[in-house]
Formats: structure tokens, C-alpha cells, sequence
């Protein structure tokens, strides 16, 4: 457990449909390696266990305008406060809005585990709906970003059927070199590369609908980039 | 051991890390001001400010607040910052029921500390992870910001802060969820996890044997009376626990009583009950042909309602312009911020149930009914209720609980989860209509043909209600001389329909608002100009050949939006000249509403007594569910007696001291117990007076010309009033209520037609209140029954399994509500208190309908399928071949 943003919620469902779970929890949160912002070398830092709110109010590159502008967006303040990006990540949602950002800034998560420690493309990081390739074991420590890929402008762009607290129907990650991101618009957020998405029919949207927003959204984040 | 400190305390909790901060708070240190409405980051009730950042506390383990600082409602509460911010609260009337308001203040505190000055967008962002269902948000961005209220002492026609304010704003306040004995049992419903299906329930005692903490399983053969519960004496038809089949997911087939750890430890699967699935209606047209839910209703046809007069088909034949359509609504859920919870205790051979409710004396009822006792041998005590909209109508805590506590002799105490509440209370009904109608060259109504199937759900509740009330508002506050209205409340496994603020109308005003825009369109009229023509005016007689005397005001509410239509609509037009993504337009509804039950008796009892300390006492079986009646009512009773508010002592709700009040529905508080308070204040003045005409003063305690009033023995003083009706015939002619509110609203907007969204720019609300007993409040309800206009008309969608949380299930949040403006008719009505109306149901009735016609304003696209969500949205615009 990190920031415990969706694993409370996830415990209350279960208890409340008589389904709870008897797994024990660990908290990582205090772990110092975890957290902070750094950059060293050519490449910039992110431990696991930052929350949205320290990623929000960082001073950054402008690279990372379309993650904190994210984090901005995640829940409320509350949320903001604890979810972590590192649990964004772990927890695998289609809909998780820190994924096309991170694609966009080709980002690496670290992971490490007794057995010692391993480097992974995100996009080879997150498999499906909920699932990744984090063993049983592991710990995703920290993210890494290259420091040239942090300097290009960027943008995000995120769809809900309200103004707060909302679940993306569609998010958009691009940045000013043409690299482009799109969430909730299939099982895993990918980058955009022309080929058709394969979004999925649920209650905040239906496919056609996906492939119609996340093509409009892709058209308004270069629009914006290029303005 | 955790050490941390709270509101400046140090604390030392002996507690698990992975408790949650809000269990810790509320059970280990009694500080109940923290509320909890969902128990997963959904609605931010549970606010805490953690080292002083915003943190829900149902979502944060108590381990992650070593040695942090955690500042509680309680806490801000005694700083002189949140004393100030508390008064703007009490002032704007920012608080309703009060269940979100702790968890606002403390937000808002939090973007107070960095931001004392902050803008309108900056307080959205920093309180957007609080929902609130009651005020519409507006209110609570003035109080924050620290506009200018407009507070004022006074009584009929002040705006006098709620009476009932103060433990709203601090915490103090207690709900359902924050008393009970302290050795109270646990109380967990079980409930069908499947639309349809039979069950058996196998051995219970090995069961027991194997859960140490359970101490006992409840099922149908433990419920002592009789075993179901309903609005309708005729039709007690929802069970307590199911007997061998369940009718919807979320029907309750049994209870399981124990520790609070053992309940939810608990494995559905360890239960001995086997289910075997049947197959499940879910579509109230096909459940007309199909095997009936209940015996008593062979075509699944709880109840059908029906107006006639004229002769529809030659009208429309003759008519020189005809439109129909035909709509199909959601189920919508009432989404009330606090959840069912309460407790049951046995006292020998009587039953006390506080909980949460909207009517406390059909509650007696119920709960008398399940345990077969007499009234007299059962009290029920309302808590503060935090929301209910018409969800907390119905019993359904408080039967399996009093089963409970009298099985075992032992009090028992529940809450039910957000998904729990959400999977097994009432919905909306989702409304299938179809509807035509015609005009003259002129633009005059000729006629209405209207039919609406109503899905009622698995059990009666209020489904023959909403089937009566449909058809006799189906022509809106117009004109129509012939007329031919039918709605069905059909029953399918899905969960029970029942009242929901209009109960049907506002469904039904979502058919007769679109039809009226396309006549007005075929005619070459402005929309605004033609329902001005069509408008109701006192004279006019109603479909169901009622003659309207007094306190019609639609035309004047009407007449009232030119302005604001003239310019928002030029607004409009130029920005649509500039072209691009967004296309802007404005639309209009009207809307009306019978005040009180319809075509059927609905009295109310008020009674206030003068003791011998020369105080007194007002006896108010009325429960204010947020709306403010304890307040409005306290106005009429003060100037009745000519006397200030504050001369009065409040004692509300409990069955045991206060007259029945009739329950809290049906915008009727004000008209039938204003009325009622009125006349038990004016007995009481006359009966101190007793004929002298001496002057009644206040210091503290009663005066009589300027010297202190003693009587030997209480005085009291009775009122009683219920509106006269004439019950309707086989053709809906009658007199079914004796007034009703009228209003019209419009919505100026921007749909982005590349995405389907819909931006609300500014609503502008006119309604005839009769008279504004407080216009603060009634511009409250206004507030709060657009915003739940706006969740019906573009997000809110209950699919049982599929959006069972405020996760999924989304009702607006700040910043979805626009700037709204308020303007009050007050058409004085004559049988009501001081020529007031109701106004609760009827601020959210024309809203869905105004949003659809600017949407249709903007874009030509005309929406049917409600809600209107993106997608939804965007396949209209598809339609259309404009965009
Ligand atoms: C009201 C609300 C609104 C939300 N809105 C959004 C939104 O708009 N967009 C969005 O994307 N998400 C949203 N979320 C989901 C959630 O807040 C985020 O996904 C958040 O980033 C999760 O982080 P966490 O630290 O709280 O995760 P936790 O709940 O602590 O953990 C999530 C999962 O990841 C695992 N995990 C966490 N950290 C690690 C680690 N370092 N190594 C290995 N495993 C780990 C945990 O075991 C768990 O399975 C919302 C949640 C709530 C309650
Ligand atoms: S109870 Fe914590 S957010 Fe709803
Ligand atoms: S006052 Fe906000 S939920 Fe009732």
C-alpha cells in the first residue's frame, strides 16, 4: 500500500458484497528511496511513492507540464494528497491518467525485489486491465525519465462527463516533438501511432464514441502545442 | 501504538496502522463530526486535514499519521478562522442538510490558509473532491469567497438563517450513523446478489458454530408480524427478508447479527444459502406479456393513472400543426450524501428506532406492522437526516432492525454501505414515453396525447403515486383542451421505484417541453412567446376540469425570463457567428406542480404549548430533511404569535411528543403544516389573550403588556390543516390538489460538437412560491433542485451492478452547477400559510427539459435517450447531418 487510493476503495467494495480479502498489507510509504524528484546525470528521478500533489506543485521542466497538469486533474485535493504515482502505475487501470504522460516522457520504471533490481519500458511495464509484469516480490522503487525527452513542451488533455473528481472517458498526452498518448481509449494507454485503438463499450462511453474523442483529442493537443 | 496529534491534542492510539483515520477519529475518539458517506474517496465528507493538506479519512491508514498533525471539523470549528467561515456558511444558507458540511468547511480552510482571497475557479478546484446533493454548490462558493449575505432576523418573508444551523456547521450534529448504545450488536442485511432468483437457506447452527463473532441469523420465519412493508395499506408487499425468491439485486434475504469485525470478515459464501438464477425482466414493456412479479398483479401492472377530456383524436386531426416523439429516462438514485443507518433497542415490551428518515410516522407504522405490536408500543426518533430527496420515504433500515434488536432483546445498530444503500433503495423511475400533440396556425395548444410505462422495479413503494401524479401534470402549465394522459408503473426485477423530488413529473416534463418547442418552431413563434400564449392564468380550467382561482402565476414566471432570454439569446447568436467547436444556444421550460397527495387526504397536526416558565415550546412533527421546514415553520408560528423566532423551543420529529406531521414529500410542508403551525400558533395566542387585546412581548420569556406572562398550568395551542381535494374519476376529472407551484426556467449553454459535452453557462429560475416564507431557503431549494435537474438531464444513470458507488454512479460537482439567478413570484395562494406554496419538488422539474431545448437551440439536435452523456450527445449531433 502506498498512498491507499484504490486499495481502500477496493476493500470496501469487497466487504460490502461479503467478498473481503485477507491479504496483509505493507505500507512503503515511509521508505525514503521512494520518494522525491530528482535529476541526476541525464535523467530525471521519480520515486514511486511521490504523490500527485508533490508532482503538481514541483518546479519542473516543461516536459512534465502534461504529468503534473495530470496530477492536477486526479480526484480531488484529497486524493491529490496521497494517491501516488507509483500506485497509478502498480494499479493498472485503463483509465489511469498518470500512464499517457509518462508513455510521452518514455519514461522507465524501476524495480527491484531481493533478487535484485531490473529496468523496464512502461509500455512493457503495464500488460493489460490490472495486470503488469511486477513479480509477486518486487517493488516498483522509482520512475526515469530521460532528461532531453523532459525539455519538449507538452500537453494533457483529459475527458469526463464532469467537472471534478471524474474518471477519464478519454486522456490525451502529447508533447511539442509529435509524440502522442491515449488512455482509456483501449486495455492498456499507448502511444499513438495512427493504427486503430481498440477501445472498449462501457457506462462512460461507447467505443465509436472513444475512437471519435481520442481522434479529436490528439487534434487539439497538437493544435494547442503547435499555437 | 500510534502517536499523533489531533486538533493539537497529543493522542497515543493502540490501534492497527491499517486502521482507517476515519474509524480511528470517529469510534476511538468520538469525533463524529467526520462523516462518512461512501467509504472510497467518492464524495469527501470525510475530510480531515492531515499535516494541513486535504485527506479523506475513510481512504488513510492511521499508520501514515504518526506524528502527524490532524485537524479535525472539531478542531477548525474552535479557531476563530473556522468561527468566521461557519457564520458566511449560516448566513448563505450554504448548509442544507448538513452532511457535506464539515468536509467543506475543512477544505475550504485549507485553501483559506494559502488563499485568503480566492477566486471563484480557485474554490471549485480546492473543494471539487466534496460532493454535496443538497445546495447546488453556489451557495457554498459565496460563502467561501465571503460574498456579501444577506442575513436577517424577522419572521414571514426574513431571510433568517436556519434554526437548526449551528450543530450543522461544527460537527456537532448527529445522523443516523453517529449514535448508539455502546453495546450495541451489528445489524448486515444479505442481499440476492442476482436479479431474479431462488434460494434456500441451509444450516444455520453450523454456520454459528464456525463464526464466533455471529450471533445470530435472521431470516423470514424470525420476523414476528407481518412480513412486509409499503406506502400503500393494500399493498405491504416488500418484505423484510425475502421468503425463497429474490425480485432484484440488492433484495434483502436475510440479516446476520454480530460484532462489527465479524460482519466484515464475513464470506458470502460461507452463508448456507444456495441461489438458483432465474431469468430476470428488466424491460417494463416486455414485462406487460410476461409471467406477473406478484400474484396481485397479473400484467405486472402495479397501478395506471388517467386523464381524459375533449376528444384527442379529432383535435390532432384537426390541428394545423403535429409533433410527437418519444423519450426513455434512467434510473436515477437519490445519492442523499448520508446513508441508511440507526439503531433499534427493545424496552420490555416497546420498540425505540432512531434512524434516518424522512417520516417518521409511517415509520411507526412499518415497523408496528413487521413486529405485529401496537403503535402505541413504538417510537421512533429521527436523526438529523443527511439527504433524502424521497429515497428516505420508504422504511428499509428500520423494519430489519427493530426485527433485530426485538429477536434478540438486544440493541442493534447498522450502516449500510454506499453500494448497499445505492443496490437496495429507491430509484427514479426510468419513464418510456410517447407523446403527440397539436396546435392551431396561432400557435394555441389543441391537444396531447401522452403515454408513459414507467419501470417500477420489484416492489410497489411509491409506484401508484407517481403513476397518479404523471398524467394530470403530462400538459404541463398550459392550456390543453384535449387531452388524453395515461402513465403505467410496471413492475420488472429491478429495483423498486419509488419517490424521487416530483415523483414522474420531471420525466414527463422532459416529452411536453421538447413537443412544445417543435410546435413553436412549425408555428414561426418564438418558444418563450408561444408557451406565454399557452400559459395557465387563474380562470383557466385544468385537464382534469379543475378550475384554477387563485395563485397561477405561470404566465407571470413566464413573462418574467424575457429579459434574460432577449439577451442571452443575442449572446448566443454572436458567438455562434465566430463559428468553431462550440455552438451556444438558449432553451426554456415551464413547469407545475400539485402541492400535496394527490386527489386524497393529507393532514397535518402542529402544536405548541406555553409552559409555566412562561416559555414555549413548538411541537413540530415535521422532519427537515435539509430544506429548511424546521426554520420556515418556526417563521409562521412566530408571526403568528406575533412573537420572534427566538422565542421559540424546538422539539422535533420524535413520535413520542409530536403531533403527525404527514410525512416530508410532496413540496407539502409548507402549505399543509405551515398552515397547520399557523393556526396552532394562532390558537395558542387566543388562548393567552382570551379575547383581550393586550400585546404579546418577548424578553427571554413571555411578556403580556410589557409584564412577565406566568400561566398556572401549560397552555396549548392546536392546529390542524389538510388541504381539500376532490378525489379523481375513471377519466382523471377532479380536484386532486388544492394549489400548485408554477415556474419556468432557462439554461443558456455550449455544446462542443466535436465531443458531445455540454458546458452550462447560467440558469435563470423563476418561481411562484405563493410567498417566500424565507427567500434565502427557497432560492436554497431552487439551487439544489437544479443541480439534481442537471445531474438527470446530462450524468446520472443507476445500472445495478455496474454503478453502484459515487465512483461510477456521478452526480455533479462543483463546478457543474452554473451561475444560477433566482427570481421570485409570489402569486399569494389563500389557503396557504401566509399565501405560501411548496417549492421542493418544483425547483427541479423544468431544468432537464430547459437543458434539452438549448441543446437542440444550439445544435438542431434533439435528445431522447436520457441521460445525455457525451456519447449520447454526439450520435444526436450525428443525426442531425449538420456536424
Ligand atoms: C475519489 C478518487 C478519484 C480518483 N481519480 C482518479 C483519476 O482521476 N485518475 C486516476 O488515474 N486515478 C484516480 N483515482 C485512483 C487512484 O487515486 C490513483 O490510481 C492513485 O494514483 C493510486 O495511488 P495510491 O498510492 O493511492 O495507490 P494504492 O491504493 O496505495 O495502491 C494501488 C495498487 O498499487 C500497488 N502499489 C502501490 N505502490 C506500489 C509500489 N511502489 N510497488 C508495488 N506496488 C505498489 C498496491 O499494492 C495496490 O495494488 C482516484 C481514486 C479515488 C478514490
Ligand atoms: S467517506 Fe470518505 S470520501 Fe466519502
Ligand atoms: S448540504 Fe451538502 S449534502 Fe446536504
Amino acid at each position: 500500500m502506498a498512498g491507499g487510493t484504490d486499495v481502500f476503495p477496493a476493500r470496501a467494495h469487497r466487504i460490502a458484497w461479503g467478498n473481503p480479502s485477507e491479504a496483509d498489507w505493507l505500507d512503503i510509504t515511509a521508505i525514503p528511496e521512494l520518494r522525491g524528484i530528482t535529476l541526476s546525470g541525464n535523467s530525471w528521478r521519480i520515486g514511486a511513492a511521490t504523490s500527485w500533489a508533490a508532482l503538481r506543485d514541483a518546479d519542473l521542466p516543461a516536459g512534465f507540464d502534461a504529468l503534473r497538469e495530470a496530477a492536477r486533474q486526479v480526484g480531488g485535493r484529497q486524493v491529490q494528497a496521497r494517491g501516488t504515482i507509483g500506485g497509478n502505475l502498480c494499479n493498472a487501470s485503463p483509465a489511469a491518467d498518470g500512464v499517457p504522460p509518462l508513455l510521452v516522457l518514455d519514461a522507465e520504471v524501476e524495480l527491484a525485489s531481493t533478487r535484485g533490481r531490473r529496468r523496464l519500458k512502461l509500455g512493457e511495464f503495464i500488460l493489460g486491465n490490472r495486470r503488469t509484469a511486477r513479480a509477486a516480490d518486487e517493488l516498483l522503487v522509482a520512475l526515469h525519465v530521460p532528461a532531453a525527452r523532459a525539455e519538449a513542451r507538452s500537453v494533457f488533455l483529459k475527458l469526463g462527463a464532469r467537472s471534478h473528481l471524474v474518471i477519464s472517458i478519454a486522456m490525451v498526452a502529447a508533447d511539442a516533438e509529435g509524440r502522442v498518448a491515449v488512455g482509456a481509449c483501449s486495455e492498456v494507454a499507448r502511444l499513438w501511432d495512427g493504427t486503430p485503438l481498440a477501445p472498449m463499450d462501457d457506462v462512460r462511453g461507447s467505443a465509436a464514441y472513444r475512437h471519435a474523442a481520442a481522434a479529436e483529442l490528439v487534434a487539439r493537443a497538437q493544435a494547442r502545442l503547435a499555437a | 501504538m500510534t502517536a499523533l496529534l489531533v486538533n493539537g491534542v497529543p493522542r497515543e492510539l493502540a490501534l492497527d496502522g491499517g486502521t482507517r483515520l476515519a474509524d480511528a477519529l470517529r469510534d476511538s475518539l468520538g469525533l463524529t463530526g467526520t462523516k462518512l458517506g461512501c467509504d472510497a474517496g467518492d464524495c469527501g465528507a470525510c475530510t480531515v486535514l492531515v499535516d494541513g493538506a486535504q485527506a479523506c479519512a475513510c481512504l488513510t491508514p492511521l499508520g501514515q499519521c504518526a506524528g502527524a498533525e490532524v485537524e479535525t471539523i472539531e478542531g477548525i470549528a474552535a479557531t476563530p478562522e473556522g468561527q468566521a467561515l461557519m457564520a458566511r456558511f449560516h448566513a448563505h444558507g450554504a448548509a442544507q442538510c448538513g452532511i457535506c458540511t464539515p468536509g467543506m468547511i475543512v477544505a475550504a480552510t485549507e485553501l483559506l490558509r494559502r488563499n485568503p482571497t480566492p477566486s471563484e475557479a480557485e474554490v471549485e478546484e480546492a473543494l471539487g473532491g466534496v460532493l454535496c446533493r443538497c445546495t447546488g454548490y453556489r451557495r457554498i462558493i459565496d460563502a467561501v469567497r465571503g460574498v456579501e449575505a444577506q442575513a436577517e432576523t424577522g419572521t414571514v418573508g426574513a431571510r433568517l438563517p436556519r434554526v437548526d444551523g449551528a450543530p450543522k456547521l461544527d460537527g456537532t450534529e448527529r445522523y443516523g450513523a453517529d449514535l448508539a448504545p455502546a453495546d450495541a450488536l451489528w445489524l448486515r442485511a444479505i442481499r440476492s446478489p442476482h436479479a431474479h432468483a431462488r434460494f434456500t437457506i441451509g444450516d444455520v447452527a453450523s454456520f454459528l458454530a464456525a463464526h464466533p463473532g455471529i450471533t445470530r441469523v435472521l431470516t423470514a420465519a424470525d420476523v414476528p408480524g407481518r412480513n412486509g412493508y409499503g406506502i400503500y395499506p393494500h399493498i405491504k408487499d416488500q418484505p423484510v427478508f425475502a421468503e425463497h425468491t429474490a425480485l432484484y439485486r440488492g433484495d434483502a434475504v436475510a440479516a446476520v447479527i454480530g460484532t462489527r469485525a465479524a460482519l466484515e470478515a464475513l464470506r458470502l459464501e460461507a452463508l448456507p444459502i444456495t441461489w438458483e438464477k432465474l431469468e430476470a425482466l428488466d424491460d417494463p414493456r416486455a414485462a406487460l406479456n410476461a409471467p406477473a412479479l406478484h400474484a396481485q398483479f397479473p400484467d405486472n401492472v402495479l397501478a395506471e393513472g388517467f386523464v381524459r377530456s375533449g376528444d384527442v383524436e379529432t383535435a390532432l386531426r384537426e390541428a394545423a400543426h403535429v409533433v410527437q416523439g418519444d423519450w426513455q429516462t434512467s434510473f436515477v438514485e437519490h445519492a442523499y450524501i448520508e446513508p441508511e443507518a440507526g439503531y433499534a433497542r427493545r424496552i420490555g415490551d416497546r420498540i425505540e428506532v432512531w434512524s434516518s428518515t424522512q417520516a417518521p410516522a409511517m415509520d411507526r407504522e412499518e415497523v408496528a406492522g413487521v413486529l405485529g405490536l401496537p403503535m402505541e408500543a413504538v417510537r421512533i426518533i429521527p436523526s438529523a437526516c443527511g439527504g433524502g430527496f424521497g429515497g428516505k420515504l420508504d422504511a428499509g433500515i428500520q423494519p430489519m432492525l427493530a426485527v433485530a434488536a426485538w429477536v434478540l432483546d438486544h440493541p442493534v445498530r447498522a450502516i449500510w454501505p454506499r453500494s448497499e444503500s445505492m443496490a437496495a433503495s429507491t430509484k427514479r423511475h426510468p419513464a418510456r414515453i410517447t407523446a403527440r400533440a397539436g396546435c392551431d396556425a396561432e400557435g394555441r395548444l389543441l391537444a396531447l396525447d401522452f403515454e408513459g410505462i414507467y419501470d417500477t422495479g420489484a416492489y410497489a413503494s411509491w409506484g401508484p403515486t407517481v403513476a397518479g401524479r404523471v398524467p394530470v401534470h403530462a400538459t404541463g402549465p398550459y392550456r390543453v383542451p384535449n387531452v388524453r394522459a395515461r402513465a403505467r408503473a410496471v413492475h420488472t426485477h429491478q429495483p423498486p421505484s419509488g419517490a424521487f423530488r416530483g415523483f414522474g413529473v420531471p420525466q414527463a416534463a422532459i416529452a411536453q417541453e421538447a413537443l412544445w418547442d417543435r410546435l413553436a418552431d412549425a408555428c414561426g413563434l418564438d418558444r418563450l412567446e408561444f408557451r406565454i400564449r399557452n400559459a395557465l392564468v387563474a380562470g383557466d380550467v385544468t385537464a382534469t376540469g379543475q378550475k384554477l382561482d387563485h395563485s397561477a402565476g405561470q404566465r407571470l414566471c413566464l413573462e418574467a425570463l424575457r429579459p434574460a432570454w432577449a439577451e442571452l439569446r443575442a449572446k448566443a447568436a454572436a458567438r455562434n457567428a465566430r463559428g468553431g467547436v462550440l455552438r451556444h444556444g438558449v432553451g426554456v421550460a415551464g413547469m407545475w406542480y400539485g402541492i400535496g397527495n394527490t386527489g386524497m387526504s393529507n393532514p397535518s397536526d402542529m402544536r405548541l404549548v406555553l409552559g409555566t416558565d412562561g416559555r414555549i415550546t413548538f411541537f413540530n412533527g415535521a422532519v427537515d430533511i435539509g430544506q429548511g421546514s424546521s426554520t420556515v415553520l418556526a417563521q409562521i408560528a412566530a408571526e403568528a404569535l406575533g412573537l420572534p423566532v427566538a422565542a421559540l423551543r424546538h422539539v422535533n420529529g420524535d413520535t413520542a411528543t409530536t403531533p403527525d406531521a404527514g410525512k416530508t414529500s410532496a413540496s407539502r410542508q409548507t402549505f399543509v403544516s405551515g398552515r397547520a403551525a399557523m393556526e396552532a400558533a394562532l390558537d395558542l395566542r387566543q388562548k393567552i389573550l382570551r379575547g383581550s387585546n393586550g400585546v404579546l412581548g418577548w424578553d427571554g420569556a413571555l411578556t403580556l403588556d410589557g409584564a412577565p406572562f406566568r400561566p398556572s398550568a401549560p397552555i396549548e395551542g392546536l392546529g390542524r390543516f389538510d388541504p381539500p381535494t376532490v378525489p379523481l374519476d375513471a377519466n382523471g376529472q377532479g380536484i386532486p390538489y388544492a394549489t400548485y407551484g408554477f415556474a419556468a426556467q432557462l439554461c443558456a449553454l455550449a455544446v462542443d460538437v466535436k465531443l458531445g459535452t455540454i458546458q452550462l453557462q447560467r440558469i435563470v429560475a423563476a418561481h411562484d412560491v405563493g410567498r417566500a416564507i424565507n427567500p434565502t431557503l427557497v432560492e436554497g431549494q431552487i439551487h439544489g433542485g437544479i443541480a439534481q435537474g442537471i445531474g438527470l438531464a446530462l450524468m446520472e444513470e443507476y445500472l445495478p451492478g455496474r454503478t453502484e458507488n459515487l465512483h461510477d454512479y456521478l452526480i455533479p460537482s462543483f463546478g457543474d452547477v452554473p451561475p444560477i439567478e433566482t427570481i421570485l413570484i409570489e402569486e399569494r395562494e389563500p389557503l396557504g400559510p401566509y399565501g405560501a406554496k411548496g417549492v421542493g419538488e418544483p425547483a427541479l422539474v423544468a431544468t432537464a427539459p430547459a437543458i434539452f431545448s438549448a441543446i437542440r437551440d444550439a445544435t438542431g439536435a434533439t435528445i431522447h435517450r436520457i441521460p445525455a452523456l457525451p456519447h449520447r450527445v454526439l450520435e444526436a449531433l450525428k443525426e442531425t447531418g449538420r456536424w
